[in-house]
């Protein structure tokens, strides 16, 4: 586990963000942080850059501009003499290691069995032991309601289960972030509710970071403790829930609202 | 002396001329089987190189397979025979040199089936590798690498036997092998006879064990990723079930890849 670090230091911190593909400028100027056990929501259109924010957070983009802090230290880039000056690769790892991502195509191994695929990365890249690691396997299956399916091949499991898996894969890390990118636009109308109740004992019952991004409103409502609605690349209103749900007093918040709550 | 007459003292001039036949044709096996394992290697090693982010791999990795691809095999056996011994570095069989020329020919045209298979593993494969943290090795050798091995099968099956066939080049370098001895059988009887005939056959009952010996391997392999049936199941005659039913993942194509045999 990481260092405890002081309880006030932002998990997450984005200090003016810049995201470019090429010349189209994804986000722009994006300043926001997140607190210890905070769940937050990043709703919007999409193309506003939501999911490109969780994949900077996963390293999975490059930064562009800007710089992004986790437990208050810099996760790509740091300031030095006031040039942009890249991390090293150990720095960087020690950080990724504390963040975890479920993805919206679940992403399983094929090449390895449901229990293989948990104790993978807790074995090799922890250094856990296998019987550890093996235990607090069979205890996320039996949490996320696949206790029998150890042995199974992932392509053998609906899509459903598939998803409770990937995410009993992401937990076995103990990430202090958990970053959830529409982990639930794949599934099936009838078990997304199954997917999203374990998501709901995950947050009732760890203190795990989530940085969430969904078009599940009811779902947002229910476990995030703030919400930033996201247009064009920036912040266009952020509040509690009840507020941005119940009462946004931007247009284009008022606008999109009335779009996805109306398809619900 | 009428055909029929000939043909039969061809048949008896082949009996007498059997052990050095079959001795050329376990030639040309060793060479074949020797040549693609140091083939392969070369080809995994260039493969990934080629394949790799970092410019210091992938510039040298580019360079040697597009030198070794773009001279032919019978100038590079020349090169080993008799430019080597030049610089000092003389081989004292044949055999070795007619292996390394082979191997590092076709090993290059591997390398490049070797890379476009790794990048054909989804991106979400390597975004999962991301997630965990897990190092470079470490992820080609237990995600990416499994996975990649089924879809390149198809194009190492087909150099395979390339590669056989090239070998008949190396009786230039002083081998007798199976053509060299095709070769003499042809100076007793006649072109047709020990060449439309012997030699066609004995090459392609060969080339067919080994492209079969290849599907079987890729049967195996996509099995292992959950897709499709055991080798048992194809070998079977009367398989039990529908194929397709009994192993949700083999028809990925009919559910977009990505939820097989449906949710729930």
């Amino acid at each position: 586990m990481p260092t405890p670090t002081d309880p006030e230091t932002p998990v997450i911190e984005f200090v003016d963000v810049e995201k470019r593909f090429g010349d189209n400028i994804v986000l722009k100027d994006l300043n926001f942080s997140v607190r210890r056990g905070e769940r937050v929501t990043l709703i919007g259109p999409s193309g506003s850059g939501k999911t490109t924010i969780l994949r900077l957070v996963m390293t999975l983009e490059e930064l562009t501009g800007g710089y992004i802090f986790v437990d208050g230290e810099p996760l790509t880039h740091r300031e030095k003499d006031g040039k942009r000056v890249p991390v090293s690769a150990k720095e960087q790892k020690q950080l990724r290691t504390r963040i975890g991502m479920v993805f919206q195509q679940f992403n399983l191994f094929p090449n390895m069995t449901v229990l293989e695929n948990i104790i993978e990365a807790p074995i090799h890249v922890l250094g856990q032991s296998k019987s550890e690691a093996t235990a607090k396997a069979h205890s996320l299956l039996e949490q996320v309601g696949l206790p029998d399916k150890a042995n199974e091949h992932p392509m053998s499991l609906s899509g459903g289960q598939q998803q409770r898996v990937a995410i009993a894969r992401a937990l076995a890390m103990d990430p202090e972030i958990l970053l959830l990118d529409e982990v639930t636009s794949a599934l099936d109308p009838e078990v997304v509710g199954d997917v999203l109740n374990i998501l709901r004992t995950v947050a009732d019952t760890t203190n795990v970071t989530m940085l969430i991004v969904t078009h599940e409103m009811s779902f947002a409502r229910d476990v995030s403790h703030k919400v930033m609605m996201f247009d064009g690349g920036r912040v266009v209103e952020e509040g509690a829930p009840e507020k941005i749900f119940s009462d946004p007093t931007h247009e284009r918040t008022k606008q999109f609202l009335s779009a996805v709550l109306r398809d619900a | 002396m009428d055909w029929l007459d000939q043909q039969q003292q061809y048949f008896e001039t082949l009996q007498n001329f059997g052990p050095r036949l079959w001795d050329g044709f376990v030639l040309t096996v060793q060479l074949t089987l020797v040549g693609a394992a140091l083939a392969f290697v070369i080809a995994v090693i260039l493969g990934l190189m080629a394949g790799s982010p970092n410019l210091w791999l992938r510039g040298p990795a580019r360079v040697i397979i597009e030198f070794f691809r773009g001279t032919s095999l019978l100038v590079q056996l020349f090169w080993v025979y008799y430019v080597l011994p030049l610089f000092g570095l003389t081989l004292e069989s044949s055999f070795t040199v007619g292996v390394i020329a082979l191997g590092v020919n076709y090993g290059a045209y591997g390398a490049e089936a070797v890379r476009a298979s790794l990048t054909s593993v989804s991106s979400g494969q390597w975004e999962a590798t991301v997630a965990l943290s897990m190092s470079w090795p470490h992820k080609i050798r237990r995600i990416i690498f499994p996975q990649a091995w089924a879809l390149m099968i198809p194009s190492l099956a087909n150099l395979l036997v390339h590669l056989l066939k090239g070998s008949a080049v190396v009786y230039i370098v002083g081998l007798n092998d199976f053509n060299f001895e095709l070769d003499q059988l042809r100076r007793v009887t006649d072109a047709w006879f020990a060449y439309a005939f012997i030699g066609l056959i004995a090459y392609f009952l060969f080339a067919l064990v080994l492209t079969q010996g290849m599907r079987l391997l890729e049967i195996r392999a996509k099995h292992r990723l959950g897709q499709g049936p055991t080798i048992r199941e194809i070998l079977s005659p009367a398989p039990k079930m529908p194929i397709a039913s009994a192993h949700p993942g083999s028809t990925p194509s009919l559910f977009g890849g990505k939820t097989p045999g449906g949710q729930g």
